[in-house]
């Protein structure tokens, strides 16, 4: 089931790679061999068998899922401290695996994402606009936190389109000026627009082998679609589209691969659409009015406390019962 | 005709009918000893009306049913009886229970058969007697005392539909296939009967449409026999869709309400191999005996079906079907999904017996070790129930039988979808059946506790009562000697009193 997952995520990376450089590799490389040495001290702490539990490979989704929503240029202890943070604290220090009420990966994600602001919001920019390349070397300094000079830097960094949206929107300029940077490209989001659908293949194709529900990647685009929609239509100089919601940031990943997780996930049919609708209209909220360009994390974790709430008002009606 | 869809289920489970279907219905030898445990019915144990060293026919009643929900037995075989004690019952706790043992003469000298000349002259209620007589419990699995399920008289009912049920849903089990592709003119009149006794408008014998030969025999017999009211219905193979529950909703799109039965809502299902009963029963005059049972699994070697007598030890049924494979890893009574594992062979054939199932090392489900639940929900999109088996292991695990109870534990119907589906293996339906008899105990207590608190208390108001009533008997009787000589009372009972102490104090020194 959770080898599905990682292939299905596969596209994805391979995409992340090709626009963002060696960095994403890196990241993943980091993550899964923390995540897989915390897990196996946690189990032996608990005094668990430690095979079955490594075997079902879920940390290793939780490893690779934390590792692509990080910066593809984070010094090493990022991806190191977030995969510790996943899998000894959001994972061992609730039961382990199966009673974690939080996703591990978000919790590690959003950890990192308050205490070091300055290093998860320097992403690399997307291979066709980066004036210096990035280049193996490169990738390796920053990895081990010997930055090269500043202007090196700029030449292959930026913020995210998210976040350069929120600022700019931020400053009163309306969309239409902002869109004119290069950042954006020529369609929706340089480079990003096609790592979101190598994520929507592998999404697809998880949901046709049956090994995650339609529910809830439908009901979370449903949700952010229709709640961006209806902002865009009032005002479409200050809401940015649609689409560049859809296909902007993580909300692919995050409808197909990190809301699906579940364990944190609403368990009924009728609550995974709940569920994953909320977590849709909380991105928007987020990225819209909160102070982060990227709402995922928080989105996911506010809205997984909210699952038993939900599961216990949608429990379906059981045969020979009236509704 | 239209059907209807139940939740969940498993369209796609591995069905191994054709190891046993493809042979004819073949009769087993008299065992040399048969064994009748008492109860072998849903109620009441049946009470035993002949001892040890009496000579007994085939079809003589040698048990009767004892009050409303029982069963009486039948001898299969001539011979005597050579006692009654607890012998191991077919029963998953593997327990013991009085049982009747009989050794046979191999003569089977048989009681004369009376059957009803034309069952359309008799009354309904000889009709529900003769089935009760018969000791015709539903031979579906669950052994409820069928006779029950037709009086339509004390407590009437409007029974629009009767539901022969031959959707074997079980993987391996193929004797009710096999009784409709050779029996089906028998079966049919049975319907016929059973249409007459509770006055329904229309019949379906249902039929999974894997078999589709069988439904080809039932379609011949329904035309030769010219009735348009009993209809032959196709359904998808879908287990549990032989279920009473689930077949009713595929059939007529209702559902029995919870605690209630199909009768209720105006249905009867009653599943081919009694209907074939209760009419041996009735036109040929014959008590239950017998029944057709499935012996199969890569563990016989001759995987068949037998018309074998009820109290035949497993082990004879097996040299019949030429012995055991050198692979045989467990025996199971009943099919792979609700069927439970015997202790030995010796354990007999009861009426319930549907099908004895050898498995094989591959057949057994491994017992895989569970991992924790992962909240998938796979377990809640296969149950047949619609209920929300995660949900009911979380808190039936932590003994919250109140949220349990809350989530419709007691609609769970066992069949076992959860547990194949779990992909970490966790053995659901284990758990729910523990979270139910810890429910029954915990109610049981707490009746008992609600008793002896009623009982505590009636005896306070008793105590109560009887200190009231000797205080208003000595306030009268002080009423009575205020009179006047209340001063001479006391100096006399003064006296009295000094004359007892010089009394004892005499006798001390003595």
């Amino acid at each position: 089931m959770m080898l599905w997952v990682l292939m299905a995520l596969l596209p994805g990376i391979l995409v992340m790679c090709w626009q963002f450089g060696y960095g994403v590799f890196f990241n993943i490389v980091i993550a899964v061999s923390t995540a897989l040495l915390a897990e196996a001290c946690m189990l032996h702490l608990r005094g668990r068998p430690i095979a079955p539990f490594i075997t079902d490979l879920s940390v290793v989704v939780t490893a690779v899922l934390l590792a692509l929503s990080l910066p593809t240029l984070a010094p090493w202890w990022i991806p190191f401290i977030g995969a510790i943070i996943a899998v000894v604290f959001a994972k061992h220090l609730y039961g382990g695996l199966g009673y974690n009420p939080f996703n591990p990966a978000m919790v590690a994600f959003a950890v990192l994402m308050v205490s070091f602001p300055k290093d998860m919001t320097v992403w690399a920019l997307p291979s066709s606009l980066q004036t210096n390349e990035l280049g193996l070397a490169n990738a390796l300094a920053v990895l081990i936190d010997q930055l090269p000079s500043q202007e090196l830097i700029d030449g292959f960094t930026a913020a995210t389109p998210l976040d350069h949206m929120k600022t700019r929107l931020g400053l009163n300029e309306v969309i239409g000026e902002i869109r004119t940077a290069p950042l954006f490209g020529s369609w929706v989001v340089a480079g990003w627009e096609w790592v979101a659908i190598a994520y929507l293949c592998g999404g697809v194709f998880l949901i046709y082998k049956k090994v995650i529900s339609w529910q809830i990647p439908t009901g979370l685009l449903a949700g952010l679609f229709s709640i961006s929609f209806l902002f865009y239509l009032l005002d479409p100089s200050t809401s940015p589209s649609p689409l560049f919601h859809l296909l902007g940031g993580g909300t692919i990943l995050a409808a197909f691969f990190i809301a699906t997780d579940p364990v944190t996930a609403s368990t009924t049919n009728k609550g995974r659409i709940i569920y994953a609708a909320l977590i849709g209209a909380l991105i928007y909220v987020i990225r819209t009015w909160g102070g982060y360009p990227d709402g995922v994390a928080f989105a996911v974790i506010l809205i997984n406390m909210a699952v038993p709430l939900i599961d216990h008002y949608t429990q379906p009606r059981v045969y020979g019962h009236k509704k | 005709m239209r059907l209807w869809r139940f939740n969940g289920g498993l369209p796609s489970l591995a069905e191994h009918k054709n190891e046993s279907s493809h042979l004819p219905i073949e009769a087993a030898p008299i065992p040399s000893e048969l064994v009748y445990p008492l109860r072998q019915h849903i109620g009441n144990a049946a009470k035993p009306l002949v001892k040890a060293g009496e000579k007994v026919l085939r079809g003589q009643k040698i048990a009767d049913a004892h009050g409303l929900i029982s069963a009486p037995i039948h001898a299969a075989s001539s011979g005597v009886v050579a006692d009654i004690s607890d012998k191991l019952i077919p029963h998953p706790s593997g327990f013991s229970a009085p049982c009747i043992t009989i050794k046979t003469d191999g003569l089977d000298n048989a009681v004369t058969p009376t059957p009803l000349a034309d069952y359309r002259q008799a009354s309904i209620q000889e009709l529900i007697d003769t089935v009760r007589e018969a000791g015709i419990v539903g031979l579906g699995g669950a052994a409820f005392p069928t006779a029950m399920k037709l009086d339509n008289q004390s407590v009437v009912r409007d029974i629009k539909t009767l539901i022969l049920n031959g959707a074997e849903c079980e993987p391996y089990i193929s004797c009710d296939d096999r009784l409709l592709k050779e029996r089906a003119k028998q079966v049919i009149k049975g319907a016929e009967i059973l249409l007459f006794m509770l006055g329904a408008k229309e019949a379906f014998i249902a039929i999974e449409d894997n078999a589709p030969e069988t439904y080809q025999a039932v379609q011949l017999a329904l035309k030769e026999h010219a009735n348009s009211i009993i209809k032959a219905a196709q359904i998808p193979t879908i287990y549990p869709t032989g279920g009473e529950k689930q077949l009713i909703k595929t059939l007529t799109g209702k559902e029995v309400p919870p605690g209630d039965i199909p009768a209720n809502i105006g249905i009867v299902s009653i599943n081919v191999g009694t209907v074939y009963a209760v009419q041996q029963a009735i036109e040929e005059g014959l008590p239950l005996t017998s029944r057709i049972a499935t012996v199969t699994g890569e563990g016989v070697t001759t995987p068949r079906n037998v018309e074998v007598r009820i109290g035949t030890p497993i082990n004879t049924l097996i040299e019949f079907c030429d012995g055991y494979s050198n692979t045989v890893e467990r025996l199971i009574m009943g099919g792979p999904m609700m069927g439970f594992a015997l202790l030995n062979d010796e354990i007999p054939i009861v009426k319930a017996s549907n099908c004895i199932l050898v498995a094989s090392k591959q057949e057994v489900i491994t017992e895989k070790k569970a991992m924790p639940c992962i909240r998938c929900g796979l377990c809640a999109s296969a149950c047949p129930a619609n209920l929300l088996p995660q949900q009911l292991y979380w808190h039936s695990r932590s003994d919250q039988f109140d949220k349990v109870e809350g989530l419709n534990l007691f609609d769970c119907i066992e069949c076992g979808c959860c547990d194949v589906v779990c992909p970490s293996h966790i053995p659901l339906v284990q758990h729910f059946r523990y979270a139910k008899s810890a429910i029954k105990v915990k109610n049981h207590e707490k009746h008992q506790s609600n008793v002896a608190r009623d009982r505590f208390e009636a005896r306070e108001t008793r105590l109560a009562r009887d200190k009231a009533e000797r205080a208003e008997r000595s306030r009268k009787k002080k009423a009575a000697l205020k009179g006047g000589s209340a001063k001479e009372e006391v100096a006399a009972a003064i006296k009295r009193s000094n004359e007892k102490k010089q009394q004892s104090s005499a006798e001390t020194t003595k």
